[in-house]
């Protein structure tokens, strides 16, 4: 269980990542951009290729990094340029990045086994620090000696990593280009009327979004051990689950407090996988009817739930109204026999 | 004096060669001098908010030219354009962006003639000034900073949406029926700050209203439009003491014909 908790978060923090990006693209810019469920792949397929032929992982991370931004800014000129619809860009994209993606890899899976990856490098030297053996021993001392996790070092370079670039998320989009992207999908017309070029936002904006989005494809690679060409299908939905749940139990009040709202939604819904797992009956390639049926739930609960309060505001009111008029009627009646009794 | 805003032969045909064919603009010329305030009206369909859209860009002219604080601006697009523009339309909503704060908003108003960066959008010294301009509204928004837009009134957001048009001191202000989606009283504030403002910023004005009494009461020129034409151009000196009726009868006497909108005659 511990093990299966602790597993959950590791993922979830990177996944966190690819949410922060859904959440530029779904939110900030109101574009819902498919080009996630390729560029994810397209991330983990480029940190392989690399890192199999001998290039420095983190190196290859970035670079990961850069093919998701172009990706992004694909899609982006697609839709403002091309003036092509945009769910239709991203799907677009999205296919077009299928072919590319096997390209890039020459074949449908590479598995990162027995390779150096970031994270085999930032788990030796928890080992190596005896910060490993801290947590362990601690762990121990609490009673959950006997699931204990290879390595803290993803965890807490992960939380680092995560954060930064949530601050760095923060602090662009208080910037004079981020309250502009903010604008364009906030009010186009508004923006343009204030000399911003929502095109070149919009292009910028899903390049951003989409860099985001392959980086945690590549660490997910190298996490999970292989790069897998159908391991993007699906991931748009998974981000908006991740952005949704995040909304939903921490608060959009501000920008800071909603991207940590997206990724706590992001670890949240890796843990409630996981645990929807454990159940016998079902399978894990029922995570992704699982991951539809988390969306559609969230974004129709808080509508019936407004709608039943509505209600109970109506009936209230109703009634309220009656008592009045029952109060109104009984006082003219006594009105009435007062009259009566002075005649 | 200097010539901020100058139109040469406008013409815009729309749907061309269909039998959809409609002459919207038919060789306009137009000048407007520094700290001219010009007051446009006309019925439906009248040409003048083609007329707008041809000066902010978000329309191209099929034969002439536009010029903007003597710069040639024909083909200029509509955001490099709006650097020298300031535009509030009529609907209250179209000129700001709802989620996001009243600072915010000022913010991005605060960059319209300047080069976007990276540096922080609301700074304490902004903010100071953000607090300062909006004062002279006299609506206590400067008490609401870090409020969101979408939370003010229809009035609030409109008076928001003039202040952010022209405190960047534009070349050229142009208003599009804003105050027509008000109620009267709305209406009527905004009126009196519109002319406040463009007289503490002394600002060339181009104003579209439905309103002929609006249309006397502000601003130093009036002109009347009809089928894509300027028909009547009312100076400084004739302005003072135009009626309603009088200018009605002008359109009679000029057309032939009744002046056909409901919506101008009722106001």
């Amino acid at each position: 269980m511990f093990t299966a908790i602790f597993g959950s978060f590791e993922a979830g923090i990177i996944y966190a990542i690819m949410a922060l990006g859904v959440y530029l693209s779904f939110r900030i810019l109101d574009f819902p951009d498919l080009t996630v469920d390729g560029s994810f792949v397209t991330g983990g397929a480029i940190a392989a290729i690399m890192i199999t032929n001998g290039a420095n992982p983190f190196l290859a991370t970035v670079m990961a990094l850069l093919a998701g931004f172009i990706a992004g800014c694909m899609t982006g000129i697609l839709h403002t340029f091309g003036k092509i619809n945009n769910l239709l860009s991203g799907i677009l994209m999205m296919i077009a990045l299928y072919s590319i993606n096997l390209r890039i890899m020459g074949r449908s899976n590479i598995p990162l086994l027995n390779t150096e990856t970031s994270f085999t490098k930032i788990g030796d030297l928890f080992e190596s620090s005896g910060i490993d053996s801290f947590f362990n021993n601690l762990l121990a001392m609490v009673g959950l000696g006997d699931s204990l996790p290879e390595t803290w070092g993803i965890l807490f370079f992960m939380l680092i990593v995560t954060f930064l670039i949530k601050f760095l998320t923060d602090w662009f989009l208080q910037t004079e280009i981020g309250l502009a992207i903010r604008a364009t999908g906030d009010n186009k017309r508004m923006i343009r009327s204030f000399s911003a070029n929502t095109n070149l936002l919009t292009v910028i904006g899903l390049g951003l979004s989409n860099a985001l989005v392959a980086f945690s494809g590549a660490l997910i690679a190298q996490q999970g051990g292989f790069a897998d060409v159908g391991m993007g299908i699906g991931m748009i939905i998974i981000g908006l689950a991740s952005v949704i749940i995040g909304e939903a139990l921490f608060g959009t009040k501000t920008i800071a407090r909603t991207t940590l709202a997206v990724i706590g939604g992001a670890i949240i819904y890796r843990i409630v996988v996981s645990l929807a797992l454990r159940f016998d009956f079902l399978e894990p390639g029922d995570m992704k009817l699982i991951t539809a049926i988390i969306v559609i739930l969230a974004l129709t609960t808080p509508k019936m739930i407004e709608r039943s309060k509505e209600k109970k505001r109506k009936a209230r009111r109703k009634a309220e109204q009656l008592h009045f008029l029952q109060a109104s009627v009984e006082r003219k009646g006594e009105n009435h026999a007062a009259v009566k009794s002075d005649s | 004096m200097k010539i901020m805003l100058q139109l040469n032969q406008i013409h815009k045909i729309f749907n061309e060669g269909s039998p959809d064919e409609k002459i919207a603009i038919d060789q306009i010329n137009l000048t407007l001098k520094e700290g001219d305030f010009v007051t446009v009206i006309g019925s439906n369909g009248a040409g003048k908010s083609t007329l707008m859209n041809i000066i902010s860009g978000g329309l191209f002219p099929d034969i002439g030219e536009v010029f903007i604080d003597g710069k040639n601006v024909t083909n200029m697009s509509e955001y490099n354009r709006s650097k020298m523009i300031g535009r509030v339309f009529q609907d209250p909503m179209a000129g700001t962006a709802p989620s996001m704060t009243i600072e915010e908003n000022l913010a991005m108003a605060y960059s319209r003639n300047k080069t976007r960066s990276l540096r922080r959008g609301v700074t304490k010294k902004r903010r100071d000034y953000f607090r300062e301009v909006l004062e002279s509204l006299h609506l206590g928004l400067e008490n609401r900073l870090n409020a969101k837009v979408g939370m003010l009134s229809g009035g609030e957001r409109q008076a928001l949406s003039l202040l952010m048009a022209t405190f960047t001191e534009p070349s050229i202000l142009l208003l599009d029926e804003h105050t027509a989606a008000l109620d009267p009283s709305r209406a009527e504030l905004i009126t009196k700050l519109t002319k406040e403002i463009v007289e503490k910023y002394k600002l060339t004005t181009l104003m579209v209203t439905h309103n002929m009494q609006q249309a006397i009461d502000l601003g130093n020129r009036l002109i009347m439009m009809d089928k894509g034409q300027i028909i009547l151009e009312v100076n400084e000196e004739q302005k003072q003491g135009l009626t309603i009726e009088g200018l009605l009868d002008e359109f009679k006497r000029i057309r032939g014909v009744q002046m056909v909108s409901d919506r101008a005659v009722l106001s």
